[in-house]
């Protein structure tokens, strides 16, 4: 029973919303705007389970007095503020909050978003000495395009050879194009492949205890 | 050098700063930022999703336009509370239910074309289309050999060997050039963003650039 509900719900609707995309008539179009409209309200509230387990964490750390206890502190008081003036920002006579929410998205979440981001350049750049060096064919091709590709998109490209910026695109157009066609093909059929185990309850890890 | 008097570029050029250190070795300024940021982008997170999905598809239905039909998937949606409770647990598993069922069934048809049908069709209308005319349409033949080969390398049904093998290993090259251009892309974004970050600094925060 605690087993059979779900899968029952999700063949029926599987199947409802396959032949749904072959129904051209205003009805069916509703009936998918409107359960697309359900399930954002439905994964909304799964994000509840992914910052409960983000602040159990960090209460757990608090409460056991781990190494550097006091960070979680400002985590979980940052996450707090920060949703607060986000979902009072927006109540009339609360303007302020809202916009103190901006300046914290701009001043502090987006710098720090980005510097993260930034500092992968550097460990990529380690990464790519390790990946590039040029000890097969292979490897070979990996460094030459990856090469010619950066120098492409940089002004010090077209400063070395005026051509470089042609060859960057034709590898983005060509070989390239080629190989995001094959992989898109596999993830297609993957996913197509997926999506029918699901609805037809053979995969049914989802469901917990291994599938049994 | 002139300091910015503005308090908040401050806080972004110390943070900034703070995740820059980083790279000299982990640190307790750097765990600080580190965790400013998670709990930030948490708490935007749930912003984001009130704002965005329970407020023009849950508050604005029932309380403003009293259609209480959208009651249903709030109902639903809290179901996910269940996974703290050890009895009724298992319920977790109709909103999870929900969610696949429509996912997979709105996706299956969708998936099938874009992914497949059209790029198909726009690997063989670039090989065939003589209106490209010249090196237009030898570059469309290379795309379709590229493509064929690259899915030939992935195909594990039977043994890679004679002509199997051969296209295999032309494929592995085409996925090489293209994994190439990937990484060489996204260094150059992580670079630009590198670049966007110093700038600021030089800029906005101790004026060096005007």
């Amino acid at each position: 029973m605690k087993r059979q509900i779900p899968l029952i719900i999700v063949l029926t609707l599987g199947i409802f919303f396959f032949i749904q995309f072959f129904v051209p008539s205003q009805i069916s179009t509703n009936i998918y705007q409107t359960t697309l409209q359900w399930t954002l309200v439905i994964s909304a509230f799964a994000i509840v389970l992914a910052i409960g387990s983000l602040v159990n964490h960090h209460m757990l750390k608090i409460k056991r007095r781990k190494p550097h206890w006091w960070n979680s502190i400002v985590t979980l008081v940052a996450l707090v503020v920060m949703a607060l003036l986000g979902i009072f920002g927006r109540v009339k006579g609360l303007e302020p909050l809202g916009e103190l929410y901006r300046k914290l998205f701009h001043y502090v979440q987006s710098p720090m978003d980005q510097a993260m981001f930034a500092i992968l350049a550097f460990y990529m750049a380690s990464a790519a000495y390790r990946a590039f060096r040029a000890r097969s064919q292979e490897a070979a091709l990996l460094l030459i395009s990856g090469f010619i590709v950066m120098l492409g998109v940089i002004p010090f490209g077209s400063m070395i050879w005026s051509k470089i910026p042609d060859i960057a695109e034709w590898i983005m157009m060509v070989p390239n194009m080629a190989a995001k066609r094959g992989i898109l093909f596999g993830v297609g059929l993957g996913m197509t492949a997926t999506s029918l185990k699901i609805i037809l309850g053979i995969e049914r890890s989802w469901l917990g205890g291994g599938g049994k | 050098m002139i300091f910015s008097t503005n308090p908040w570029v401050w806080i972004a050029a110390i943070l900034t700063l703070g995740i820059f250190s980083f790279l000299y070795k982990e640190n307790p300024f750097y765990r600080f930022a580190e965790h400013l940021f998670v709990g930030i982008s948490a708490g935007y997170g749930v912003a984001i999703y009130w704002n965005n999905a329970i407020v023009p598809n849950l508050y604005v239905p029932v309380f403003q336009q009293h259609n209480y039909w959208f009651i249903i998937p709030g109902l639903i949606g809290l179901m996910f509370f269940f996974r703290f409770s050890s009895k009724a647990g298992w319920l977790i598993l109709i909103p999870l239910a929900v969610l696949l069922g429509t996912g997979s069934g709105m996706g299956l048809a969708p998936t099938f074309q874009t992914d497949i049908l059209k790029q198909m069709q726009s690997a063989i209308g670039d090989a065939t289309n003589l209106q490209l005319g010249g090196w237009g349409l030898v570059w469309g033949l290379v795309t379709f050999v590229g493509v064929l080969t690259t899915l030939s390398y992935f195909f594990f049904s039977r043994e890679q060997k004679g002509a199997l093998k051969i296209s295999a290993n032309i494929g592995i090259w085409f996925i090489m050039i293209g994994f190439g251009a990937s990484f060489g892309n996204t260094v150059m974004g992580r670079i630009a963003l590198l670049i966007g970050r110093v700038q600021f600094l030089l800029t906005d925060w101790i004026h060096v650039i005007k």
